[in-house]
C-alpha cells in the first residue's frame, strides 16, 4: 500500500452511514479501514424513477468526454454543481473548465450534479433519494466538496434544494465535519452575503488555480485526521486570503438598518478577501475536450473563450469591472484548441466567446483564417457580444460567407445620447444608423438591438428615444436594401444595480416606473404605423428585476428571505413559468420586517458615499473611491475611456492584485494544420479510392 | 438586390448509401430520437465519413432515420440509411462511427447498397420483436391475462400524447404473444399508429387485471420482413 493509499484510508469512517463497506473489505487488515470505499451507485434506484419524468436523458449521464475516475484513488473528491436544469447548466464554461482541471489531478475527481426538475424532486423525495450526479451516479454527500458556481443570483433557491436533496443541513454552521464544505464560486460570489448563512465559504474570480489551492490543504487536512474538524479546515482556507468564510467575520448594523461594520472574529482571517486572477491564457486551454451532451442543451458549440475582462468601462456592466484587466488568448491558442475541440466533439459551430469579441486585437485574422480552413468542413463561426460599428459588419459577412444572413445584434444599451454618456456606452445616433444600414446593404434581413430601462437618471424622454431611433433604423434598413422586408427587433431588460460597479450605490428603478415608460415605448413605435409594422418589441416585465436586485445587493439579513421562499416551494427562479414575484414580495416583508428593513431598503434606496456596502471586505481590485469618482463622473455625464488605449486611469486592478494588461497583436497567425496538431486530422475513415473530379459530381 | 446563392461549387452527389443497425442499450435507453439524431451527426463529423450533402444555404447530410424505438424502451435492432459522397470499406466506416458514438449507442452491422435502386429499407419493416421483462410479476397471472387478451379480436387502450388522449387496437397487430416466467415475447405488426410494448401491457391490465409492482423494461429484438410469425433480416436483401 502506497502512503497515498494510507492517508485516505485514514480517514475511515467517513462514508460509513452512507453505505457499508464491501464485504471484501471488511476483513482486519490496515485495508479495513478503506470504507472511503466508493458510495454505491443510485443509478438502479434511479432507473425506475426515469420512465415517470420529462426527459430522462438528462440524468443519465455518458455525455461523450465525460471523466469517470475511481473513487478510491484520489484523496478529494468536488461534486461541482452548475444550479439549473442540465440543459442550461451543461454547456457552462466555468463548470466544464473547472471540471477538467481537477480531474487531471492525480488526487482529486470531480463529478457534476445540476438541479433536477420539480417532477423528479418529487419523487426523489417520496423514494428518499438523494442529490445525485450525473457521472457515476453519486450522493451528493459523499464528496468533500460542493462547489456551485453562480453565474446569476436566480440560482440560489436551487442549491438549497441541492443540499436538502443531498441530505446534509442547510445551515453551515449546523454541519459537521464529514459534510461536503459548500463553496460558491462564479460572478454573483462577487457578494455572497444573502447566502452567507448556506455556503462554507467563497471564492471570487478566475477558479482555475483556486481549486488546485483548496484541493492541496484538504487533502493535507484529512491526512493529518481532520485536526480541529470543520472549523480546522475553513480556517486553513481563510488563512490563504483568497477564500471568503462568511461565519468568520461578524456583521454589526447601525440603527437606521445600514451596516455599521464587518470585522474578521477570530485570529489568522484577513480583514478584506481578493479575488483570482489567472494570468496568461495560452497557458490554461480548458476545456480542451468540451462535454458533448445527448440530451438538447442551450449551447452546442465549440466554444473558445478568446479573452477574458473588459475595460470598455460600461459602467452597468459586473462583468466588465469584476474580471479585469483584459486578457487575451494568443491567435495561435486560439487555433489549437478550436482544433483539437473540434475534433473532439464533432460540434459544426465554433463560438468566439469574451465580453466584447470584437476588440480581440487580432479578431479580423482570426475569423478570416478559422472561416478559412473550416469552410470545406461545414462548420460555421459565431461571435456573440459585438459592437456598433463598421467593422462588425465585415467580421459578420465573414462569418456568414456561405450560410444565410438572418439577424444581427447590437447593444446601444441606452435610448439616448445623454443617456449612453452616463453609462459609458459611447455610441451615436449617427455611427449607429450608418452601421445598421451597411448590414442592410449586405443582405441582413434582421438587426436587433438591446437596450435597458430604469438606468440611472434615465427620463421617459430618454426611453422614448428608442423609438426614434427604430424608426430610422427601419427608414435607413429600406433605403439601403431597397426592399420593405426588413426588420428591427427592439429587445428591453430591467436595469439591475450591481456590486463592484459605479452603478452600485445607485437606486433601482420600481417595476412600475419600468412598466410605465415600456408602455409609453410601445404606444411611441406603433404611433407611425408603417414603421411600426416593421419593429417587434420585447421586453420582460420590471417584476423579476427587482428581485434580482434584492439577491444582488442584499446582505446577510436577505438570507431569510431566499429560505422562506425556498420552503414555500420556491425553484428555479430564472424561468418565468417557476417564479413567482408574489411570493418573493410577500415572504420578504415577513422576514425583513423584524429586522427594520425591508425591500425598498435594498432595491429603490440610493446610497451615500459613506455607507458600508456588504460586500466592501471582498476585494475585487477595484478602489471604492475610484468607483465613487465614477458614479460621479456618471451623473455629470462624462465618458471615461478603455486603458488598452489610452493612458492608465487607475481602477486600482492590476495595481491591487499585481496583474497587467496582455494584449496583442502578436503579428503571428493560425500555424499551418501540420505544423499545429500533428496527425490530428487524418481521416479516420479509409477511402477504397480516392474522391473523383469535381466535374463528376457537378450539378451543372 | 440580388437573391444571395452560396458561394462554390454544388454539393457532391450520393455515390454509395450505407444501411447501419445499431443498438440502444442500458442508460442509452433513455435517448429520444432527436437526441439520437443530434449524437449521430457529430459521430459522423468526428469520424470524418465523407458525407453527401443537401444544397443550400443549410447544407444536411443525407440521413435516412427509421422507425426508432420510443424513448425509454432499449433496443438491438435500430437502423439509419446514410448517403456518401464517395466509397468507403464498410467495416472501416462501422468500426469508426462505433467508436464516435457513446457506449451503449453501438453500431453493429454496415451493410453498403446502391446508390441507386436498392429499394426502401423503411418499406420492409413490417414488424418489430419485442422482450419485455415484468420484474415482480405472477407469472400465471401473466399467463392468464395473456390468454384472456388473446382471445379478443380487438381491445382499444389509450395512450396519453402531447395533444390528450388517444385510443388504438392493442390487439390488432400482435401477430406472437408469449409469457416465459416473467417474461413477455412479441411480435408485433408496424402499424399507424404503431402499438408499442407498453400499449400491449396497458391492454393486459385491462382485460386481465395484470398489476405490475417495478417499472417493467422492454427491449427491440429484431424489425423487419414478417413472414408468418417470425420477423427476418431487413438486410438480408442488400447483403447479395
Amino acid at each position: 500500500m502506497t502512503a497515498e493509499r494510507l492517508r485516505t484510508a485514514y480517514v475511515a469512517g467517513r462514508y460509513g452511514r452512507l453505505r457499508r463497506p464491501r464485504g471484501l473489505r471488511t476483513t482486519g487488515s490496515a485495508v479495513a479501514l478503506g470504507s472511503v470505499t466508493a458510495p454505491e451507485s443510485l443509478f438502479p434506484k434511479l432507473e425506475a424513477l426515469l420512465p415517470k419524468v420529462s426527459k430522462p436523458i438528462q440524468y443519465v449521464g455518458g455525455e461523450l468526454n465525460a471523466r469517470s475516475k475511481d473513487w478510491e484513488s484520489v484523496s478529494v473528491r468536488w461534486a461541482l454543481m452548475y444550479p439549473d436544469a442540465y440543459e442550461v447548466g451543461l454547456p457552462n464554461q466555468g463548470t466544464q473548465i473547472l471540471y477538467e482541471v481537477l480531474n487531471e489531478r492525480e488526487d482529486a475527481l470531480a463529478e457534476r450534479t445540476y438541479a433536477v426538475w420539480p417532477d423528479l424532486e418529487a419523487l426523489m423525495r417520496e423514494n428518499g433519494f438523494s442529490q445525485f450526479t450525473v457521472d457515476n451516479h453519486r450522493p451528493v454527500g459523499a464528496f468533500d466538496v460542493l462547489g456551485v458556481s453562480f453565474s446569476t443570483e436566480l440560482g440560489y433557491t436551487n442549491m438549497l434544494t441541492a443540499i436538502d436533496l443531498a441530505g446534509f443541513p442547510l445551515h453551515a454552521a449546523d454541519r459537521g465535519a464529514d459534510d461536503p464544505i459548500v463553496v460558491a464560486g462564479g460572478h454573483a460570489a462577487f457578494n455572497p452575503e444573502p447566502i452567507a448563512d448556506f455556503v462554507d465559504a467563497a471564492v471570487l474570480g478566475d477558479g482555475e488555480q483556486v481549486v488546485g489551492t483548496i484541493t492541496d490543504l484538504i487533502r493535507d487536512w484529512k491526512a493529518e485526521g481532520q485536526p480541529d474538524g470543520r472549523d480546522g479546515l475553513l480556517l486553513r482556507l481563510a488563512a490563504t486570503g483568497g477564500v471568503y468564510v462568511p461565519r468568520f467575520y461578524d456583521v454589526t448594523y447601525l440603527p437606521d438598518g445600514r451596516i455599521g461594520a464587518v470585522t474578521p472574529n477570530r485570529a489568522g482571517v484577513p480583514a478584506r478577501v481578493q479575488k483570482h486572477t489567472v494570468m496568461n491564457l495560452d497557458e490554461w486551454p480548458y476545456p480542451k475536450t468540451p462535454l458533448v451532451p445527448l440530451a438538447e442543451t442551450v449551447h452546442e458549440r465549440m466554444s473558445v473563450e478568446i479573452f477574458r475582462g473588459c475595460t470598455r468601462g460600461c459602467r452597468f456592466c459586473q462583468a466588465g469591472m469584476i474580471t479585469r484587466p483584459v486578457r487575451e488568448r494568443s491567435i495561435q491558442g486560439i487555433g489549437e484548441m478550436v482544433e483539437a475541440g473540434l475534433n473532439a466533439t464533432g460540434f459544426e459551430e465554433i463560438g468566439l466567446l469574451s465580453l466584447s469579441s470584437a476588440d480581440h486585437s487580432e479578431i479580423a485574422q482570426i475569423t478570416k483564417q478559422l472561416a478559412d480552413r473550416y469552410e470545406a468542413d461545414r462548420v460555421s463561426l459565431s461571435l456573440p457580444s459585438t459592437r456598433v460599428d463598421a467593422f462588425n459588419i465585415d467580421l459578420a459577412n465573414e462569418l456568414s460567407r456561405n450560410g444565410r444572413r438572418s439577424g444581427l445584434t447590437f447593444a446601444p444599451e441606452g435610448g439616448s445620447e445623454r443617456l449612453r454618456r452616463v453609462i459609458n456606452k459611447m455610441v451615436s445616433k449617427d455611427d449607429l444608423i450608418r452601421t445598421v444600414a451597411t448590414a442592410y446593404g449586405n443582405g441582413w434581413r434582421q438587426v436587433k438591438l438591446y437596450f435597458m430601462c430604469g438606468l440611472p437618471t434615465e427620463t421617459d424622454e430618454d426611453v422614448l428615444e428608442i423609438a426614434s431611433m427604430a424608426h430610422d433604423v427601419i427608414r435607413a434598413g429600406r433605403q439601403a436594401s431597397g426592399s420593405k422586408d426588413i426588420r428591427c427587433t427592439v429587445s428591453i431588460g430591467g436595469f439591475v444595480p450591481k456590486p463592484h460597479t459605479p452603478f452600485q450605490w445607485a437606486a433601482q428603478a420600481s417595476p412600475e416606473v419600468v412598466d410605465e415608460r415600456l408602455r409609453k415605448l410601445r404606444a411611441a413605435i406603433n404611433a407611425d404605423r408603417s414603421l411600426g409594422r416593421s419593429i417587434g418589441m420585447r421586453y420582460h416585465d420590471g417584476e423579476p428585476s427587482l428581485v434580482e436586485g434584492l439577491l444582488s445587493r442584499g446582505d446577510r439579513r436577505v438570507g431569510a428571505v431566499i429560505e422562506a421562499v425556498w420552503r414555500e416551494g420556491g425553484r428555479f427562479d430564472g424561468w418565468s413559468e417557476h417564479f413567482s414575484f408574489e411570493r418573493w414580495t410577500r415572504l420578504a416583508a415577513a422576514s425583513l420586517e423584524p429586522l427594520g428593513v425591508d425591500l425598498a431598503f435594498f432595491t429603490i434606496r440610493e446610497r451615500d458615499a459613506d455607507e458600508v456596502l456588504p460586500w466592501d471586505h471582498l476585494d475585487s481590485g477595484l478602489d471604492k473611491q475610484w468607483l465613487w469618482d465614477d458614479w460621479q463622473d456618471a451623473l455629470s455625464e462624462f465618458e471615461q475611456d478603455d486603458c488598452r488605449w489610452t493612458p492608465c486611469f487607475d481602477c486600482g486592478v492590476c495595481s491591487n492584485m499585481g496583474t497587467d494588461i496582455q494584449i496583442g497583436p502578436t503579428g503571428r497567425s493560425l500555424l499551418p494544420l501540420a505544423l499545429a496538431s500533428g496527425q490530428l486530422r487524418a481521416p479516420v475513415v479509409a477511402q477504397t479510392r480516392p474522391p473523383a473530379p469535381a466535374s463528376d459530381h457537378s450539378h451543372g | 438586390m440580388a437573391k444571395r446563392v452560396p458561394e462554390g461549387p454544388p454539393p457532391a452527389q450520393v455515390v454509395q448509401k450505407v444501411r447501419l443497425r445499431y443498438t440502444k442499450r442500458g442508460r442509452l435507453r433513455f435517448t429520444s430520437h432527436r437526441d439520437f439524431a443530434r449524437a449521430f451527426e457529430r459521430a459522423l463529423r468526428r469520424a470524418q465519413v465523407p458525407m453527401a450533402y443537401s444544397a443550400g444555404f443549410h447544407p444536411h447530410p443525407k440521413i435516412s432515420y427509421i422507425g426508432a424505438a420510443p424513448t425509454g424502451v432499449a433496443s438491438e435492432a435500430e437502423f439509419v440509411e446514410i448517403g456518401l459522397q464517395c466509397q468507403v470499406e464498410v467495416e472501416t466506416l462501422r468500426k469508426a462511427l462505433d467508436q464516435a458514438l457513446p457506449d451503449g449507442i453501438d453500431v453493429i452491422e454496415a451493410v453498403a447498397v446502391a446508390a441507386e435502386g436498392a429499394g426502401s429499407l423503411a418499406e420492409r419493416m413490417q414488424a418489430s420483436q419485442w422482450r419485455v421483462e415484468l420484474p415482480g410479476v405472477d407469472p400465471h397471472e401473466l399467463e392468464k391475462a395473456l390468454e384472456a387478451f388473446l382471445i379478443q379480436p380487438e381491445w382499444p387502450v389509450e395512450r396519453l400524447t402531447k395533444d390528450g388522449k388517444r385510443t388504438l387496437d392493442a390487439r390488432g397487430p400482435v401477430v406472437r404473444a408469449e409469457a416465459e416466467g416473467t417474461t413477455l415475447n412479441l411480435i408485433v405488426r408496424i402499424t399507424v399508429p404503431t402499438v408499442r410494448p407498453d400499449d400491449v401491457l396497458t391492454a393486459l391490465a385491462s382485460v386481465g387485471g395484470l398489476t405490475y409492482p417495478a417499472v417493467p423494461v422492454a427491449s427491440r429484438l429484431a424489425q423487419g420482413p414478417l413472414d408468418g410469425t417470425s420477423v427476418l433480416d431487413p438486410l438480408a436483401a442488400d447483403r447479395g
